[in-house]
Parts: structure tokens; sequence; C-alpha cells
């Protein structure tokens, strides 16, 4: 017993335990969900009733059977490799993509700390950094599957995907230096601490608050990260047919899948960890005799319940905007979002630099 | 020549450039859509279809049955009629004699290849003793192989119930010549 628990003191194995937890109990559960959600809920959206059919005997489930139908299926589908294709880089592309969208669980806090011990697996120092360049990886997954696939369809969704998201990465960071100066911290933990203020005890100073502007320009830029509509023309179905993973098939293609909806679990939790108070209840201090495994549950609860409205929320923009062409995605970028970022960040520092 | 040309103002306003008011339009048709279908009362219009079938109209021309007089016995008198009026030379009939004098000829042998029927309704119009009719409203015809779709005189016979005043019963009528069995309907109810 002694053993056991100077076992699962030792700051390894609680890292290894807190990755396990979030990724095999929250990020990939969620994910995997989103995969049948988006289906059933573009079928409510459009007077549908969506995939009902999968089942076991009599046992349908109301569709939910279709995640392990999909599952299944793409696991004993052949795997192709397309003649004259790069094999090495063609193996690895799928792994970036997904790397990239898992990774980004590792600096997002799910419940308040106790003590010593985080719910965050890591608290980096350059904390939000290490998410520019976590999703600045994700584009190698796109560019290599582009450019190693053979086809020229996925090329042409490689090279889209490469510009998009390069330009789209500017904006994602300059939305945030606002956010970083009301907080005064590029460190997750520190900015999550700040928004659990409140002014006159009334309103939470949540990040949504105090940086409208950033939160909208920050939005869009991670939607158009996650390469989904309207911004989805490295996919463009009506036209490269599926983009730069057109030649994939079996499990290889399912990761690429999976990658993106992990991507919108991803997408849904920094936007409730920077914007909506992350794991921080509101108006919870009122309550000082609270039990602390109560507060620990009712923090989980509220960050998973708005990581779970902000997927929905992405989910149902995606049918409801059409498709921007990709000149257009590209003036959106640098000629609205670019200035709209800049004037935020001035803006932001004379208030501060005034309140001072 | 001076055309009428109507000029529409494409010029980008302050709504339009900031998408958000749009975005916001948009998402309140999607979300009111969205909310109606999964807690409120559903829009949904889609038939759920092995179980439910769409009601067809009366006048719809589905599978074809040959009717019986009120004695059981079929209407048909092989007149020949219909086999010379169908534009897809898809009815075959042999006639034969019966015992009964009240029956004088009837068919022998009715045979209708549904897969080379064009549901044209021609034999139906045609037919003098209103004998054949395509009012069966069976929708869906899908068998596994090309001969199932062959229908016999005792299967188009039998996709319709005879009344209680029935004089023949079914062991009555002759057997067909070629002894074929009544095939299952396109519903899967074997044939009695
Ligand atoms: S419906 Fe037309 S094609 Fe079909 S059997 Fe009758 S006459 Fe022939
Ligand atoms: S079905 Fe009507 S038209 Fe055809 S042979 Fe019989 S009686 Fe004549």
């Amino acid at each position: 017993m002694q053993l056991v628990l100077e076992f699962l003191a030792l700051p390894f194995v609680q890292d290894v335990l807190k990755i396990l937890f979030i990724l095999l109990l929250f990020a990939m559960p969620l994910g995997t969900f989103m995969t049948l959600m988006e289906r059933k809920w573009s079928a409510a959206v459009q007077d549908r009733i969506g995939p009902n059919r999968a089942n076991i005997g009599s046992y349908r489930g109301r569709g939910l059977l279709h995640i392990a139908a999909d599952a299944l299926k793409s696991i004993f589908k052949e795997d192709l490799i397309p003649k004259g294709a790069d094999k090495f880089l063609y193996t690895i592309a799928p792994f970036f993509s997904f790397m990239s969208a898992v990774a980004v669980f590792a600096i997002i806090p799910i419940a308040g700390p106790i003590g010593d011990f985080k719910f965050q697996v890591t608290d980096v120092q350059p904390g939000l950094l290490f998410i520019f360049a976590i999703t600045s990886l994700g584009v190698y997954g796109a560019v290599l599957a582009g450019a190693s696939s053979n086809s020229k369809f996925a090329l042409f969704g490689g090279t889209r995907a490469s510009a998009q998201m390069i330009s789209y990465e500017v904006f994602l960071g300059l939305s945030l230096m606002g956010l970083f100066m009301v907080y005064g911290s590029t460190q997750v933990s520190a900015i999550v601490e700040g928004q659990g203020e409140h002014w006159f005890g009334l309103i939470p100073k949540w990040g949504v608050f105090t940086q409208p502007l950033g939160f909208v320009v920050f939005f869009t830029a991670l939607i158009a990260e996650t390469k989904r509509a309207p911004f989805d023309a490295p996919e463009g179905e009506s036209e490269i047919v599926a983009g730069y993973f057109v030649e994939y098939s079996g499990m290889r293609w399912s990761s690429f899948m999976l990658a993106e909806y992990i991507a919108i679990v991803g997408v849904a939790a920094l936007i409730t960890t920077l914007f909506f108070g992350g794991y921080q209840v509101p108006w919870l201090y009122h309550w000082e005799s609270a039990p602390q495994w109560l507060v620990t549950l009712l923090q989980f609860g509220k960050f998973a319940s708005f990581t779970f409205i902000f997927c929905w929320f992405q989910i149902q923009i995606r049918w409801t905007v059409p498709k921007f062409r990709f000149d257009q995605t590209m003036a959106l970028g640098w000629k609205k979002l670019l200035p709209v970022a800049l004037l935020n960040t001035v803006v932001t520092a004379i208030i501060i630099v005034a309140l001072a | 020549m001076k055309f009428k040309v109507k000029k529409v103002d494409r010029s980008e306003g302050l709504r339009e450039a900031l998408y958000i008011p749009g975005i916001a339009v948009g998402l309140k048709h999607t979300m009111r859509h969205f909310f109606r279908n999964i807690v409120g009362k559903k829009d949904v219009v889609t038939i759920q279809y092995p179980e439910e079938e769409r009601p067809v109209s009366q006048r719809w021309r589905g599978r074809h049955r040959l009717t019986r007089r009120d004695d059981g016995f079929l209407k048909c008198v092989a007149c020949y009629m219909c086999e010379t009026v169908c534009p897809a030379k898809c009815i075959h009939i042999e006639a034969g004699e019966h015992p009964d004098f009240s029956v004088e000829k009837y068919p022998v042998r009715f045979d209708i290849d549904e897969l080379r029927c064009v549901f044209c309704g021609l034999c139906v119009e045609a037919c003098p003793k209103e004998a054949i009719r395509m009012d069966t409203g069976v929708i869906g015809m899908a068998y596994h192989s090309r001969e199932s779709f062959n229908f016999t005189r005792d299967l188009l016979r039998d996709t319709y119930t005879p009344n209680e005043k029935t004089k023949y019963t079914d062991a009555d009528l002759p057997k067909p010549l070629d002894q074929q069995s009544a095939l299952p309907n396109s519903r899967g109810i074997p044939a009695p």
C-alpha cells in the first residue's frame, strides 16, 4: 500500500495518469462522439433524421452504434497507398495532424488546483506560445499528405491548407496579445486565475467581456486552423473532392477525420479556457464553506459543459455559413482580421495604461 | 437596340463587410430548425422506408392483380386484349376450357413479366371484363432472381382477397399447366 502511494506520488506517474485521464476519458470520447453528433445535428438543422440504422439485434441506440460501426469498418478497410506516393511521408502525415490536435490538451486545466496538485498535464511557462507552436505543426499533416499522395487534387489541397493555416496563425497570435496584456501572463493557469475575479462582485471577469474583439478574431482564426466550413477550401468538396487527404483510405483516413473532431474539442476547450473562465465557476466565492470535492466537481462540470456547448456551436456554424472562396479567405484574413487584431491590441494597451 | 437592364447594387455595405450580422441571421434560422427538431415538434419529413411506406394515390399504377367474380373464380375470359395492347409485350396468356359452363373460357396460364412491364396501365384500359387491375398499392418489388419477376396467374390472383360469397375455393381452380408454384409477393408474404 505504502509502495503504491509512493509510486502514485511520483511526478512522472502523475503526469502519465493525467494524460490518460484527459485524453482517454475526455478528449477522445468527446471527439468520437462529435463524429456522430456532427451528422445527427446537421440532420436536425436540415429537417432530416440522420444515421439511425446501425444495430445489434433490434437495439439501435438512436444511432449511437454508428460510432462502433464506423470504427470497425475503417479498421477492416483496405489500406491503399497510391502508386508513386512517397511511402514514408504518406505514412507519417496523419500522425502530424493527430498529434497536433491532441497536444492542445496538454496545457488545458480541467479543474482548479488542489494544493500543489494541478488538473493540468503541464503548466509550461510559455503557455499559449506552446499552442501556437503545436498548431503550426498541424500544417505539416496537411502539407505532407498533399505532397506525398502523388495526386493533383491532394497537392492543391495541401498548398491551400499551408497558405491558409500559415496566414491564420498570424491572427491567432495577434488576437491573444490583448488577453496577455489584460491578465499579464502567457501562462494558462495565470489567465484562468485572472478570470476568476468579478467586477463589482457581479460580472465575472471573463476574457469574452474584457476582450470581445479578440474573442471574435481568435474564434475565427481557430476555425480556419481546423480547416472546417466556412474555411474548408483546403478540403473543398465541390472542386477538389477531399483536398489533401483524398487518396487516404481505411484507418489512416480515419485518423485524419478523428484529428479533425478532436481539434474541434480542442478549439472548444481553448475558447472555454481563455475566454469563458476555464474551470472558474462564477459567483462560487460566495459559498465559502463548499467542500473541496464538490468545488472540483463543479469546476470540471462547468469546463466540460462549456466545451460541449462550443463543440455544438462550431458544428452549428459549419452548417450555417457557406464556404469562402480561397481568395475571400485570404482577403478576410489579411484585410479585415489583421487590422482588427492590431486595433484590439492597441486599444487594449491604451486602456490598460490609462487605468493604471 | 436598348435592353432594359436592372442594376443590382453589389457594393458591400458595412453590414455585409462585417459578416457577423449575416452569420447571426443564418444562425437564427439553423438554430430554430435545430431546436425544433431536437426538443420540440419535429419538422422531419423522412419516411422510414421499410417500416413505413409512403401513402400512394388511388390512381397510382402499382403491381397488377387479377380480379375475381363474386363466386371467387377469375373474371378474366382470356380474350387476349391486354396481351395485344401491351406495348412491352410482357403478358403471356394461354386460354383453356372449364367444365363449369358458367366459366366458358379462362386463362390456364397468365404470366406478366414485371421486369419488362413499363406500368403504362394500357392492359387495364383494354380489359373488357375489369379482370386486370393495378390498384394493389404495392410500391417496391425486389427479388434476387430474374425468374421471380415472372408473375404467374395464381400469384396475380392472390394479391386480392376473395369475399365471403366465394363459391370456388382455390383447390377448385385447375392448376396452371406448368405447375409453377406461386411466388411470395413483394412484401414477402407467401401466397396461400
Ligand atoms: S402496364 Fe402496360 S406494359 Fe405493363 S403489362 Fe400492362 S400494358 Fe403491358
Ligand atoms: S385480363 Fe382482361 S383483357 Fe386480359 S385476357 Fe383477361 S379478360 Fe382479356
